[in-house]
């Protein structure tokens, strides 16, 4: 079987997937889904890691560092934030009226 | 790698399924961004533990902690009000991260047919469309950091938010777009560090160049279309990586996201082309920010408070001027009193009230408003003709007619909320400045209007004060 099919087929399938599964979001979420998928992408991490365990010049490591942090910013970021916002939204009861702790 | 790898790469990619179904339905949301985190963070450690020959650990794992402690500051410190710039940044280093990993692969690449080509072999050893895809991968990943940045100096106002169009703007986005293309096409034929690095710079301005023209209402549409995109590049780079994780979770986002994008775009009655090109094209997305000096009846907190405190439907429509006065608590407040004295009180959430849909029902439900009172739009905009007053906090082009009437006006299309066909309609604002799209609004000046001048929680303090002793 031809690799490179393969990895079309995946990349297909996912497509479908990917719009299958958030195809009945409602308004009220489509910020906290966006700042979702945002953090997903972040597990370019992992590129990240792989490649720069592989490199051997000064120049190549510093660069690849770099992607390091910034690509764990985007997902452990991408992550906390969504969470402080579906946090709001899972509060059930209305809360005591003294807000002053704010 | 061995098969077991494989499989936890496998069963991290359901996850990100999950986390994405999850992240779909109010009550699953929250559980769907943990198990996404959890397997996003499984899938990073998995390389430490499989990889043989895997170097520089110690100064990785370093780096990881920056990354960490700076994600986590950033999340945590960020107000509500300023999350859509939050997201447009994180995903912006993440598209930066993307170009890099893609750059370092190409250079690894090359060294290795180098290897090949010394010792005589002639064979290639990456076939043409691996360096298609590290190409699109500098490429995309390049803009959408770019854009990204850019978005967030709009949104952050260190910049002005209207569309910014010089003369030859159409030509040099051309030129960056056929500069961009040609480079690719050399990638594949003549790969060389300096062309993946001259591509990487040509992404750059091809971003800045795609994101200025764009208005700021229109910004958030543009932050979920480049969260695509860094999605897209992602994938590549799993390609390029050999790497299903990468492929499955980036391509996951790409699709979604795109198909976000059209939703929001939707909601806005805008399309996606004009929202990116409109400006390009010659008309401008946005009005003339202008502040007209035609005469409007205005009153103190107390004629509002008697029109508030006898009135027996009342709906609230907030808007962003609400949040950046850190007013939700007080307009709560509010609320609660008129409910006491028996009137019934709702919220009508336009599908984009805030910055980007969904936004200013985060910002209430931060103030603690109980869920069933945020009305959205289709199920309130025939309760109107019913209500005794609309009060409009810190909104404007959501409630402007112009989006009904005015077939020229940028917001044209739009779906509004019909706050003039109630009998009384109350506008807190600071100012006569026009709303976000820069375009004024006619129901301003309807004889119906009562305008209520001041920072939305002075007002609102006020206004509260006089209910509460009518």
């Amino acid at each position: 079987m031809n690799e490179g099919v393969v990895w079309l087929t995946i990349f297909i399938l996912s497509v479908f997937v990917g719009i299958e599964v958030i195809s009945k979001v409602s308004s009220t979420l489509h910020t906290p889904l966006m700042s979702g998928a945002n953090a997903i992408h972040g597990i370019i991490l992992l590129g990240a890691i792989l490649v720069t365990g592989a490199t051997d010049s000064t120049l190549a490591l510093v660069v690849g560092l770099v992607a390091i942090v910034l690509a764990t910013v985007n997902m452990v970021g991408g992550f906390v934030v969504t969470d402080r916002m579906l946090q709001m939204f899972t509060r059930k009861k209305p809360a005591p009226k003294n807000e002053g702790a704010r | 790698m061995p098969t077991w790898v494989q499989v936890v790469y496998l069963l991290c990619a359901i996850g990100f399924i999950l986390a994405l179904k999850g992240l779909s339905g109010p009550r699953t949301a929250r559980r769907g961004n943990l198990v996404g985190a959890a397997a996003a963070v499984v899938g990073c450690v998995l390389p430490f533990i499989y990889v043989d020959h895997l170097d520089h650990v110690p100064l990785m794992i370093g780096a990881i902690a920056v990354g960490t402690a700076g994600g986590v500051f950033g999340a945590r410190k960020v107000q509500m009000t300023q999350m859509p710039q939050m997201v447009a940044l994180f995903n912006g280093v993440g598209g930066g991260a993307a170009a890099l990993v893609a750059l370092l692969e190409l250079n690894h690449m090359l060294e290795v047919q180098d290897a090949l080509d010394a010792l005589g072999a002639d064979v290639d050893a990456y076939g043409w469309f691996v360096y298609a895809a590290t190409a699109f991968t500098i490429f995309v990943g390049s803009v959408s950091f770019a854009g990204s940045l850019i978005t967030f100096a709009k949104l952050q106002e260190l910049m002005t938010s209207r569309p910014v169009v010089f003369a030859g703007l159409p030509v040099a986005f051309g030129l960056m777009l056929l500069g961009g293309v040609g480079l690719s096409v050399l990638t594949v034929t003549d790969a060389a560090i300096g062309i993946g690095i001259a591509l990487c710079l040509v992404g750059l301005v091809f971003g800045v160049l795609l994101v200025l023209p764009v208005g700021g209402a229109d910004v958030p549409i543009v932050i979920s279309l480049l969260n695509a995109f860094t999605g897209l590049t992602v994938a590549a780079g799993g390609y390029v990586l050999s790497n299903t994780l990468l492929l499955v979770g980036g391509t996951l986002v790409g699709a979604s996201g795109t198909f976000l994008t059209l939703l929001m775009a939707r909601a806005m009655g805008r399309s996606v082309g004009n929202i990116m090109f409109g400006a390009l094209k010659g008309g401008s997305t946005l009005g003339g920010g202008e502040a007209s000096d035609r005469p409007v009846k205005s009153a103190g907190p107390e004629d509002v408070a008697i029109l508030l405190g006898y009135a027996d439907r009342v709906i609230i429509v907030p808007g962003y001027g609400l949040a950046v006065a850190q007013a939700q608590h007080t307009l709560r407040e509010l609320v609660d009193v008129l409910g006491e004295r028996g009137t019934k009180v709702d919220y009508a959430i336009h599908p984009v009230a805030g910055r980007m849909p969904g936004h200013m029902n985060v910002l209430l439900a931060e103030a603690q408003v109980p869920y069933e009172q945020l009305v959205e739009m289709d199920e309130i905009n025939g309760e109107f003709k019913n209500t005794d007053v609309v009060l409009v906090v810190g909104a404007n082009d959501v409630v402007n007619p112009a989006a009904k009437t005015t077939p020229g006006a940028p917001i044209y299309g739009m779906p509004i909320l019909n706050a003039d066909e109630a009998k009384q309609i109350v506008f807190m604002k600071r100012s006569m400045r026009p709303g976000f799209a820069g375009i004024e609004n006619e129901l301003l000046f309807d004889p119906k209007t009562t305008l209520l001048f001041g920072d939305a929680k002075e007002s609102l303090g006020k206004l509260l004060n006089s209910i509460k002793s009518l």
